[in-house]
């Protein structure tokens, strides 16, 4: 074959958003020689887009939040399916990455008394969320990119990964392209952090970026890595709908954290009829179904909506508390958020499931891989609680960082890479290049985005679920044979090929796994199955692998809290 | 649905042309939707960096009628109706193929700035009115738009003694940082050559953040250099210290 360039690390991550960077770091500190690949330009990933804040039980506005109370929150938020040794490190260690962040030059909002100042958010029971006005993902991002380029880390900025590779049952290295030329790269490690976010773009009408198509999730099950929970997929309850090329687009929680009511086309505040207690602050899975449940009946704005107001709260305060979301709605919607209300709709946001990982290291079940952030599954149950990812990246990019570096410094073998194995890898991405009467892949990926936002939506039923997978496994078969135009330089439509892959791959779990599990819980909404079965389903995770050339669905009992942890929860709360 | 037409500039470092395409057009559309449109009905091979469509990242600075501004940013109805809209890379950029150039420049730029460097490992006390200056110049997204308009990159490409206006406010904001404990004075004089800018203020007009990069950046830098380097009295005090 073609020669291709070989880099060398003891541990390579793939990914460079907030988890991505925060494991680069550590895993130099660790004295680790670490490469960090991305598809983008550093600094332009996914993270980069998260608004409302990270929460922390700092307690600086709040000072009776404890990490325990934090801790509850985050499984009452996730309805009793997380993984509870991932928030328990989160709730404990969430308040040191944050200071540790404005020590790397983080600037966030300050309290009168000049300490970090946080804000109030769904299902948090005390104002917990460090942030900077509505962009505290760029804030963010920006640190640890500032951070990182001094630490000794090589970026790979750019590079597609396509394939992992093993030798025997490690892992040993990756293998890509450069987006820009169109030539191969072989990356060969000792351990490998997989760092790549989520999966949105399988879907329409979502928050994401072009980027989050599910690479690492179906790169880690090409290699035999157990995959769980795939069925919970947050719909954000605040999306932008108006105009249509603009759909989708966040409208941060932190409107109604700053004190935004939701009202529908008579006038009404809604949310008195879902969750009386909690109103516009419940969480994200209620207030998604709330919303659909609303504009269903009849009650929806003029463009299929629910109506967001913050007029109320004065436009000096809106300004300096929210001027994204005042820019966002003067420049694409020409609406004035100090004025008039803004029109929300659930948004594709964010996928709870993931790589199965230990709570403490990170690691999957992989020997040498590992993952951290959105790609990983078990911190956040069936429910995100917002704010609490950003604070997830740093507690967990820094413990998967620290461990991959200790397992590499362990790996005492060679690592072979087979050269046919590589040549495999290269002949299976360039075949859209050979194709004479392939499939265009841009048609391919809108038909799935159809097929998953009709039948593996917000609310889903079995007949649904049925014909979604049967969708997804026709479209499997086109996508065996694509076609593409021009060269390997630079060329979007042989990129998403791959992408297209990934897609498909994660679009079946969620499918699959969303038929299997027969009740509603958090975000996983069977209109067939109403509520909780404790029982049966409370019990266990949905688990995914591959067997031979088909994917396995399963169920693996979830993890159990030792008894003082279990007693938090029947104190009170 | 009315129709645009679109020209594209489509070739690589060796040069292209413009190619014409007619895309139709729906309410709130932005140019960046067109270039998508393009790439799944005509052309899968158009190149273009892209990552939110919400403005939040920077990526898809592109040159719109001559004019610089984010391709997710510009709506298709502010140009007027029946006329070609003209879609370039941005120009101070080597191109790398279509809309999209070579940036490497403004990261190996950006490594050669000392990390902020706090005063003391404690706790801070900032006040917010302390940080406000600040927190502006930490809204850039690096779109690098400003480095694109800046006449010292731009038409005389001096590189290699001028970082830009987007580092000049990554200077300025830890300059400026109310914990920073390094003097980053001689560096701002020697190494970014903050002495270059003209006070043109175009960066300042093209910034998608509004960020008044010359007036509360640059300008407050250049008074700090001058305060040091030029200032009467401590020149007859260096004179006599001898340094």
């Amino acid at each position: 074959m073609e020669n291709y360039e070989t880099h060398t690390h003891d541990v390579l991550i793939i990914g460079a958003g907030g988890a991505g960077l925060r494991a680069a770091i550590e895993s130099s500190a660790q004295g680790a020689s670490t490469g960090l690949v991305c598809k983008s330009l550093l600094g332009k990933a996914h993270t980069v887009m998260a608004e409302g804040g990270m929460a922390a039980a700092l307690a600086n506005v709040d000072p009776k939040d404890d990490w325990k109370t934090h801790f509850k929150d985050t499984i009452y938020g996730g309805k009793m399916l997380n993984n509870w040794k991932m928030p328990f490190n989160h709730a404990n260690e969430a308040p040191e990455r944050v200071r540790e962040l404005e020590h790397w030059g983080a600037v966030f909002d300050r309290t009168p008394k000049g300490k970090i100042n946080q804000r109030a958010f769904g299902g948090h029971t005390w104002k917990r969320l460090a942030h900077v006005g509505d962009r505290t993902g760029l804030e963010m991002i920006r640190t640890l990119q500032d951070k990182g380029i001094h630490t000794g880390i090589d970026v790979y900025m750019e590079c597609t990964i396509t394939h992992l590779i093993k030798d025997g049952d490690k892992i040993a290295g990756a293998f890509g392209y450069w987006r820009e030329s169109g030539k191969f790269v072989l990356f060969k490690a000792k351990s490998i952090i997989l760092a790549t976010g989520g999966v949105g773009k399988a879907y329409k009408v979502t928050s994401n970026s072009w980027e989050y198509t599910g690479d690492g999730q179906s790169m880690a099950y090409d290699i035999g890595a157990e995959l769980i929970d795939m069925e919970f997929i947050q719909f954000h309850p605040t999306g932008m709908v108006w105009p249509p090329s603009i759909r989708g687009v966040l409208v941060t929680e932190a409107v109604r954290g700053e004190g935004g009511l939701l009202r529908n086309s008579e006038g009404e505040r809604f949310m008195e009829k879902y969750d009386p207690e909690r109103m516009e602050l419940s969480t994200r899975d209620v207030v998604a179904r709330s919303i659909y449940t609303e504009v269903k009946e009849g009650r929806g704005t003029p463009h299929g909506g629910a109506y967001l107001y913050i007029s109320h709260k004065g436009a000096d305060y809106i300004k300096k508390k929210l001027p994204s979301m005042y820019h966002q709605f003067m420049e694409f919607a020409d609406v004035d958020i100090t004025k008039d209300p803004m029109e929300v709709y659930p948004t594709t946001h964010y996928i709870m499931g993931g790589i199965r990982v230990d709570g403490d290291t990170c690691a999957t079940t992989i020997p040498g891989l590992y993952a951290a952030g959105e790609v990983s599954g078990g911190m956040h149950g069936a429910n995100r609680l917002g704010g609490n990812s950003l604070s997830d990246l740093l507690v967990f990019g820094k413990r998967s960082g620290e461990a991959a570096a200790a397992y590499a410094n362990s790996v005492s073998t060679n690592l072979n890479i087979q050269a046919e194995q590589v040549e495999a890898y290269a002949n299976e991405i360039l075949a859209p290049f050979s194709s004479t009467d392939g499939e265009n892949p841009y048609s391919i990926h809108q038909d799935l985005q159809d097929v998953m936002g009709d039948y593996v939506g917000v609310f889903r039923n079995k007949e649904n679920l049925e014909k979604g997978i049967a969708e997804v496994d026709k479209l499997k078969d086109r996508a065996k044979n694509m076609k593409i135009e021009g060269s390997r330089m630079y060329n979007p439509g042989w990129h998403l090929c791959r992408d297209l892959k990934s897609m498909l791959m994660v679009s079946e779990a969620i499918a699959k796994c969303a038929l299997q599990r027969e009740e509603s819980r958090g975000a996983h909404s069977r209109v067939d199955f109403e509520g909780y079965d404790d029982e049966k389903w409370g019990k266990v995770n949905s688990s995914i692998n591959l067997q031979g050339d088909s994917m396995n669905v399963t169920t693996t009992p979830l993890p159990e809290m030792p008894d003082e942890l279990k007693s938090l929860f029947t104190e009170g709360s | 649905m009315s129709e645009a037409i679109l020209r594209v500039f489509r070739g690589d470092a060796n040069g292209g042309e413009e190619k014409e395409y007619k895309v139709p057009v729906e309410e709130g559309m932005v140019v960046l939707d067109a270039l998508h449109y393009i790439q799944a009905e005509y052309d899968g091979d158009l190149a273009v960096r892209w990552n939110c469509k919400a403005a939040k990242c920077g990526s898809c600075s592109t040159e719109i009628n001559g004019k610089p501004q984010l391709a997710c940013k510009s709506r298709m109805d502010k140009f007027p109706e029946g006329q070609p809209i003209r879609v370039y890379p941005i120009k101070a950029f080597p191109v790398m193929k279509d809309l999209v150039t070579d940036v490497s420049w403004n990261y190996e730029t950006n490594k050669k700035i000392p990390e902020f460097t706090p005063a003391t490992d404690e706790e801070f006390t900032m006040y917010q009115d302390d940080v406000e200056r600040i927190q502006e110049f930490r809204k850039c997204i690096e779109c690098f738009m400003c480095q694109n308009v800046c006449h010292i990159l731009r038409n005389h490409d001096r590189k290699d003694a001028f970082f830009g206006p987007r580092f000049m406010i990554k200077i300025a904001e830890r300059v400026m940082h109310p914990m920073e404990k390094i003097d980053r004075r001689e560096f701002l004089k020697d190494e970014a050559g903050v002495g270059y800018c003209n006070i043109t203020k175009c960066c300042t007009e093209v910034c998608p953040e509004d960020i008044h990069i010359t007036d509360n950046g640059i300008i407050p830098l250049k008074e700090r250099v001058a305060d040091k380097y030029f200032d009467p009295l401590s020149w007859v005090l260096r004179k006599i210290k001898g340094k």
